[in-house]
C-alpha cells in the first residue's frame, strides 16, 4: 500500500526528482515565520492540542488520519487505511496542493507553490518530530534536531566490510530484510542519517536504553562503518 | 607492536598477521564445518558462515527435529498472546538458499582425534572444525522424586516443543481455584527470568479462566532476575494469586512425590494439579560426549568460543562456561556471529574482527506490560565480561510498557530471521 501512495507522490510531483527534494534541508527560521499561515488551525509544540486540524506533533514516519480523538474526514481515513505515511516527501507533494495528493481533504489551504517555501516548512515541522515519543527510533527523514556531529565524523568513510561484521548485532533485532514488525528497519538510509542518528544514541540526546547501550560502545569508524554497509544493502 | 581496537580496524596489515594461517583441510578439498543443534546458536553460526563464505566453506547441521520451536516466546503461548505454531521454525531456508547439508539425525558420538561426528542413524561426517550448540539437559537427581520418566506428568517445559504444549493442556484443565506449582531451577540456568515470566503468563491465564486457583513456587535463589519489576506485576496486576517461597522458608528443601501429585516443600506436604518441575540444568549431552565440558558446562575461549579443551571444537549459548553472559537465545546468537567470524577466518584467511557481544531479555508480565534488561559484553580477564548495561525501571507508564512489549515482538521477528534466514 505505502508503494501505492509513493507512485502517487512522485506522479504528483511531477519532477522525477524526489531525492532532491527530500533531502534538501529547509531553513527552519523561514519555516518558522511561514507556519503563521498554518496556526490558526494547527498546533504544534509543547502542549499542542488539536483545533480544527489536528496537532502536528510527531508527524514524520506517522501515518495518515491516526491522530486519536480528531475526527478525520472521510478522505483523509481513506488515505490512511491505504498506508499513506507522512515523510517529508509526501508532505512536499501535501504541501503544495493538499487536494492532488488527498481529493476531498477538509483542509482549505491553497499551498505553497514555492519548493523552498515547502522546504522550510518541512524542517521546522521536523523540530517538533524527534522526541522519545518517537521511542524506538525516529523517522530518519526527522533528524533535523541531531545535527550537530562534527563535520570530521561526517566525514569518515567506513570501512563496509567491518560494518558488515558489526551489523550481525544489529540484526538480532532489525531485519535485514528491511521488514518492520515492531522494531524499525534500517536498511537503505542515507549514510548521513544513520551517523547523526547513532551519534544521538551514542551521547542519549535520543533515549532508549537498547539503541544507547548498542550505539554507546561503538566508535566513530565503527559508525560509519555501520553507515556504509546499512547504506549499500540490497535484498 | 602494541594492537589495540582502533589501530587493529585501521590497518590491514595489522589485520592480516592477526588473522590465522589459512587451513587447508589436507587430503579433501573445501573446508569443512559441522554445527549439532539447530537453535539460537547453531542455526545462526552455521548461516553465517555459509552466507559470508559465499560458498567456500562445507557448512553441515545436525538436528534432529524437522520443526524447531523457540523456548523464547513459549511463555507467551501458556498466556494466550501467541499460537503454538507461531513458535514453530522450519530449516528449508538454510538449506536452499545458503546450501546448508541439512542432516535430521542426532549426534551421537564424536572422534576428536579422528574429527569425525557419528551419527544414530548411522555414518559419521567429518569436520575441519566443529560447533556444538546443543542447549541443556537436566541433573539427574536434582529434585527428589522427579526424573526424565515423569516429564509427562510433571513437565519441566524447559525445552520447548510437546513440553509447552503439555503444559498448557494441563493449565487448562485444571480446576475451578485448584493450584499451580513450580518448582524454580538453582542458578545456573537458561533463560533467567524465564521462570517468572512463565509464572506471570499462568497467572494471567489463570485470572482471565480460573481467577480462584492459586500459584506456588518453591524457589532455592533468594533472588532472581528483574525480580523488583516482576514483583510489583504481580502485585499490580494478580494480586494474592502468587506465594513465592524462597530458601529462607525451605524452597531450597524440596521433593515431589509424581504418582500423589504432591510438592514437599521443607517437610510441608501439598497436593497440587499441575506441577511444573525446572531441576538444576547442564550442558546438553553432546558437550560431555565430545569431552570438552568441565563439571556441568563447557568452558570456552571468550574471543572465539572455541573450548579450552580443543582449539577446533566450539561451544555456543546455554552449555557454554564462558563468563557473565546469561544463558538466553539472544546471547547464543550474539556468540554465533563471533564465533562464525573467527572460525570462517581460520579456515579461508578472511579478516577477524574484535569480538562483541550483547543481550537483551524482555519478558512479558501481563497484557501490554513488558519488560527488559540488557547489557554489553567483551573478552576481558579470560572470560567474557559485562562492559555495562540497563534494565526498566518500577513504576513506568503504560505506554512505554506497551511499547516495550510491542519492541520484544520485532525481536522475536528478527531473530528468528537471522537463524532461520
Amino acid at each position: 500500500m505505502r508503494a501505492g501512495f509513493k507512485a502517487l507522490v512522485v506522479l504528483a510531483a511531477g519532477l522525477g526528482a524526489q531525492s532532491a527534494v527530500a533531502d534538501t534541508l529547509g531553513d527552519t527560521e523561514n519555516g518558522k515565520a511561514l507556519y503563521r499561515q498554518c496556526s490558526g488551525c494547527h498546533e504544534i509544540g509543547a502542549g499542542a492540542k488539536n483545533k480544527v486540524g489536528p496537532q502536528l506533533n510527531g508527524i514524520f514516519g506517522r501515518t495518515a488520519a491516526t491522530i486519536e480523538g480528531f475526527r478525520y474526514s472521510n478522505a483523509f481515513q481513506r488515505a490512511g487505511a491505504k498506508g499513506l505515511e507522512w515523510h517529508a516527501e509526501e508532505l512536499h507533494v501535501f504541501l503544495e496542493k493538499p487536494k492532488q495528493l488527498v481529493p476531498g481533504t477538509r483542509m482549505s489551504f491553497r499551498g505553497f507553490t514555492k519548493e523552498e517555501d515547502r522546504a522550510d516548512v518541512i524542517a521546522y515541522l521536523r523540530l517538533f518530530s524527534d522526541s522519545p515519543a518517537d521511542i524506538p527510533e525516529a523517522d530518519p527523514t526527522a533528524t533535523a534536531t541531531d545535527h550537530d556531529v562534527a563535520p570530521e565524523i561526517l566525514a569518515l568513510k567506513g570501512d563496509p566490510e567491518y560494518g558488515e561484521y558489526l551489523s550481525s548485532e544489529c540484526t538480532t533485532c532489525h531485519r535485514a530484510d528491511g521488514a518492520d514488525e515492531g522494531i524499525p528497519s534500517i536498511v537503505l538510509w542515507p549514510e548521513e542519517d544513520f551517523v547523526v542518528a547513532m551519534h544521538a544514541y551514542k551521547s542519549n540526546r535520543r533515549a532508549h536504553p537498547v539503541m544507547n547501550m548498542v550505539a554507546g560502545r561503538l566508535s566513530d569508524e565503527e559508525i560509519a562503518a555501520l553507515a556504509a554497509y546499512f547504506a549499500a544493502l540490497e535484498n | 607492536m602494541k594492537i589495540n581496537r582502533r589501530t587493529f580496524i585501521g590497518s590491514g596489515a595489522a589485520a592480516a598477521t592477526l588473522s590465522a594461517p589459512m587451513v587447508q583441510a589436507a587430503g579433501h578439498g573445501k573446508p569443512r564445518v559441522v554445527v549439532v543443534g539447530g537453535g539460537a546458536g547453531g542455526a545462526t553460526a552455521a548461516r553465517y558462515i555459509a552466507k559470508d563464505s559465499d560458498g567456500a566453506i562445507d557448512v553441515t547441521l545436525i538436528e534432529p527435529t524437522r520443526t524447531y520451536y523457540t523456548c523464547f516466546f513459549s511463555n507467551l503461548y501458556l498466556g494466550g498472546f501467541k499460537q503454538f505454531s507461531d513458535l514453530a521454525h522450519t530449516y528449508g531456508t538454510l538449506a536452499s538458499a545458503y546450501g546448508i547439508n541439512v542432516v535430521h539425525d542426532w549426534a551421537i558420538g564424536i572422534d576428536r582425534n579422528a574429527k569425525t561426528v557419528s551419527l544414530a542413524g548411522g555414518g559419521s561426517v567429518p569436520y575441519d572444525k566443529l560447533i556444538l550448540s546443543p542447549g541443556i539437559d537436566f541433573v539427574e537427581g536434582a529434585v527428589p522424586g522427579w526424573d526424565m520418566a515423569s516429564q509427562n506428568a510433571m513437565p519441566h517445559a524447559f525445552k520447548a516443543g510437546s513440553q509447552t504444549e503439555l503444559l498448557k493442556a494441563q493449565i487448562e484443565a485444571m480446576p475451578e481455584g485448584g493450584v499451580f506449582a513450580m518448582v524454580a531451577p538453582p542458578n545456573p540456568y537458561r533463560c533467567p527470568p524465564g521462570p517468572y515470566e512463565r509464572i506471570s503468563m499462568v497467572a494471567y491465564y489463570l485470572s482471565q479462566n480460573n481467577p480462584t486457583a492459586k500459584i506456588l513456587v518453591a524457589d532455592p535463589k533468594p533472588k532472581f532476575s528483574k525480580q523488583g519489576l516482576f514483583e510489583e506485576g504481580w502485585q499490580n496486576h494478580y494480586g494474592g494469586m502468587i506465594e513465592r517461597v524462597g530458601p529462607d522458608f525451605g524452597g531450597d528443601n524440596v521433593s515431589v512425590d509424581v504418582a500423589a501429585m504432591t510438592i514437599d516443600i521443607d517437610g510441608e506436604t501439598e497436593k497440587v494439579d499441575v506441577c511444573n518441575v525446572i531441576p538444576a540444568m547442564k550442558a546438553g549431552r553432546i558437550a560431555d560426549i565430545a569431552g570438552v565440558t568441565d563439571g556441568n558446562w563447557a568452558p570456552v575461549n571468550p574471543e572465539d568460543m572455541s573450548t579450552k579443551a580443543d582449539p577446533d571444537v566450539y561451544v555456543l549459548g546455554d552449555a557454554a562456561q564462558q563468563g557473565d553472559m546469561p544463558k538466553s537465545g539472544f546471547s547464543a546468537n550474539s556468540q554465533a556471529k563471533v564465533c562464525a567470524n573467527a572460525v570462517r577466518g581460520a579456515l579461508t584467511g578472511s579478516r577477524v574482527f574484535p569480538a562483541k557481544f550483547s543481550n537483551t531479555c524482555w519478558s512479558l508480565v501481563s497484557a501490554n506490560d513488558g519488560i527488559k534488561v540488557g547489557a554489553n559484553y567483551e573478552p576481558a580477564d579470560g572470560k567474557i565480561s559485562s562492559t555495562g548495561g540497563f534494565v526498566s525501571q518500577t513504576g513506568e507508564d503504560a505506554a512505554l510498557r506497551k511499547a516495550t512489549y510491542e519492541e520484544s515482538e520485532g525481536w522475536y521477528s528478527g531473530i528468528t530471521s537471522d537463524m532461520f534466514g
